[in-house]
């Protein structure tokens, strides 16, 4: 997904000389290649990223479009108030690109799970926050982000991701992607595990329930439209990250906003500190993040009440 | 305003009007940088009040963002907006906010928590630098402002990159929030540590108008940080050097004995 992601922004910024690329001393093995051919259009900051948030503030304010790049918590928490009066205050162009969502890093410890950004992202008012759920969704979002004004957030995991779609899904910002139909119920997932979605799916139609699954990628803007055919029949959400604040809550908020009761149930990572490390299959079972969650989840709101 | 030192007046006079009318303070933090805004503003930035926005247009970032009333009072001064509006600091509903905010015309970047203006500033300089442009960018901190860490993480990049383009201007003048700088957190040696981080230092009066011209005229190799050394709430007697300054907003007695000073002060 990382790599993916810097192969597109190298391949629009050799058109576009007003794109950057700034790192926070990060990116072994997947920027040298951006940092080589287009040196003037790349700054390392050191690790330093309250200023380097302030830096990428003022190179946007010179007319650059800015892409910020570093691992899960760093170029959040560390800087958040850079991101909140220097970009987003100013609605700058600058994309806080974060490396290592949910256990990408599951072996690293608590310092570099990436379970609470989406939730501090989405308090900050202005910013996108966008987490797509493979390499292909991360070519066309990055696409996207460059064709509109503003700073966003992009949370990527890191490698290896499975790709979801068979083709070039069409959407546009703020859209859903319909992975697949159904009638019974929606499951909703942002980010890498709509896999448990869709194994969900699977296995909920072998017991004769047919589920709508949704990749949505965009936490902000989140088209009411995404949910509103959902909203009579019911929502699961899922998503690598707590169920404070995230997904969950951003769709919540949606159904609140169409003026409907919300018939919803949220799949993620406790609201709590995660005391274990581990491989990301292991962190998810740990966390109760498991397809087994999603269906009991989907089981609970068909039950007749 | 035919010289900067009649516009330093005239602009301390709005400072203590704005603070008193608005009943909001910083008023020994505005009184102490409006030498520094005299001179960047009249003599040393290119920048026309008529083109806010062009874009070889020299920056000034205010990182000192609690000395809004003595900017905003320099900016209408030297015509980015009628010196009118003035009147509208801290009312409700006005454009003028208590802390430097973009909206008003003049002002490049908004502050207010300490630590932000210089990695901005860091980001101007770098892009002027690249596009081959003589742009200059001048950042203004508080002496208490170098507390924040922010600020040396943008001086070692600024240092890195050898900006020319770049001048940090600290206004030295000793007080933070509740006491010196110095009982606080001391800074001193403070030429020594800038000059470590790979900065061109030089201290001046930062109330001499000759000294701050001669030391801001020519952009240097690389980044250049001046010691701005000033008095807090400067050129009202009462006000200087007391931290009280800092939060208490003049009185109907104050103001008028502090008016009747400045004028004083301008017909000599």
């Amino acid at each position: 997904m990382r790599k993916t992601f810097i192969a597109t922004l190298l391949d629009e910024a050799r058109r576009d000389p007003s794109i950057m690329l700034l790192t926070g001393d990060l990116g072994f093995n997947v920027i040298e290649e951006f940092a080589e051919e287009l040196p003037s259009q790349f700054l390392n900051c050191g690790v330093a990223e309250q200023s380097m948030i302030g830096v990428a503030a003022g190179l946007a304010a010179s007319g650059r479009r800015v892409f910020v790049y570093s691992i899960a918590n760093f170029p959040t928490f560390r800087c958040l108030e850079q991101i909140r009066n220097d970009v987003a205050y100013h609605r700058h162009n600058v994309t806080i690109v974060s490396v290592g969502a949910g256990f990408a890093y599951g072996f690293d410890g608590y310092s570099h799970f990436g379970l609470e950004d989406l939730a501090v992202m989405r308090a900050i008012p202005g910013i996108d926050v966008i987490c797509p759920a493979d390499p292909l969704e991360t070519e066309l979002i990055t696409r996207m982000i460059l064709k509109n004004d503003g700073p966003s957030y992009l949370r990527l995991r890191k490698e290896g991701e499975e790709i979801f779609h068979a083709e070039a899904p069409q959407f546009s910002r703020g859209d859903a992607i319909r992975l697949r139909s159904g009638s019974d119920l929606t499951i909703a997932a942002t980010g890498t595990v709509v896999s448990l979605a869709l194994e969900a799916h699977d296995r909920l139609a072998d017991m004769g329930i047919d589920v709508e699954v949704l990749s949505v990628p965009f936490l902000r803007p989140l088209s009411p439209d995404c949910v509103k055919a959902s909203i009579g029949r019911g929502l699961v959400t899922v998503e690598e990250h707590s169920v404070n604040g995230g997904l969950g809550s951003a769709v919540l908020d949606a159904v609140i906003a169409c003026g409907e009761v919300p018939h919803l149930r949220k799949v993620g990572t406790p609201a709590a500190t995660p005391s274990d490390i581990g491989e990301s299959g292991y962190m998810w079972q740990s966390a109760g993040l498991t397809t087994e969650a999603v269906i009991e989840a989907v089981q609970s709101l068909l039950k007749p009440s | 305003m035919s010289n900067s030192l009649e516009l330093s007046n005239t602009v301390r006079r709005d400072v203590l009007r704005m603070t008193h009318s608005a009943r909001k303070s910083h008023v020994g933090s505005s009184l102490c940088c409006v030498d520094i805004f005299a001179v960047l503003y009249h003599s040393i930035a290119n920048i026309d009040p008529k083109e806010p926005e062009a874009e070889d247009r020299d920056r000034i970032v205010v990182s000192k963002g609690h000395c809004a009333a003595a900017l905003y009072a320099t900016l209408a001064h030297v015509g980015f907006f009628p010196v009118s509006k003035l009147a509208e600091y801290c009312t409700n509903g006005s454009p003028l906010f208590g802390h430097v905010t973009v909206g008003v015309p003049g002002v490049e970047f908004s502050t207010g928590s300490l630590g932000h203006g210089l990695p901005f500033a860091v980001g101007s300089a770098i892009a002027a630098s690249r596009d081959d442009s003589d742009r200059r960018t001048f950042a203004l901190l508080s002496d208490g402002e170098l507390d924040e860490g922010s600020v040396w993480e943008a001086a070692l990049l600024a240092a890195h990159h050898g900006l020319g383009g770049l001048t940090a201007i600290i206004d030295r003048n000793g007080l933070q929030s509740l006491t010196t700088t110095e009982a606080t957190v001391a800074l001193e040696p403070l030429a020594a540590k800038w000059e470590a981080f790979g900065w061109n230092v030089v201290t001046v009066d930062g109330h001499s108008h000759e000294e701050l011209k001669r030391v801001l005229e020519l952009p240097t190799t690389g980044p250049t940080c001046v010691i701005a050394e000033t008095i807090k709430g400067k050129g009202v007697e009462f006000m200087e050097n007391q931290v009280l300054w800092h939060y208490q907003p003049p009185s109907d007695d104050d103001l008028a004995k502090a008016i009747r000073a400045l004028e004083h002060e301008a017909q000599q």
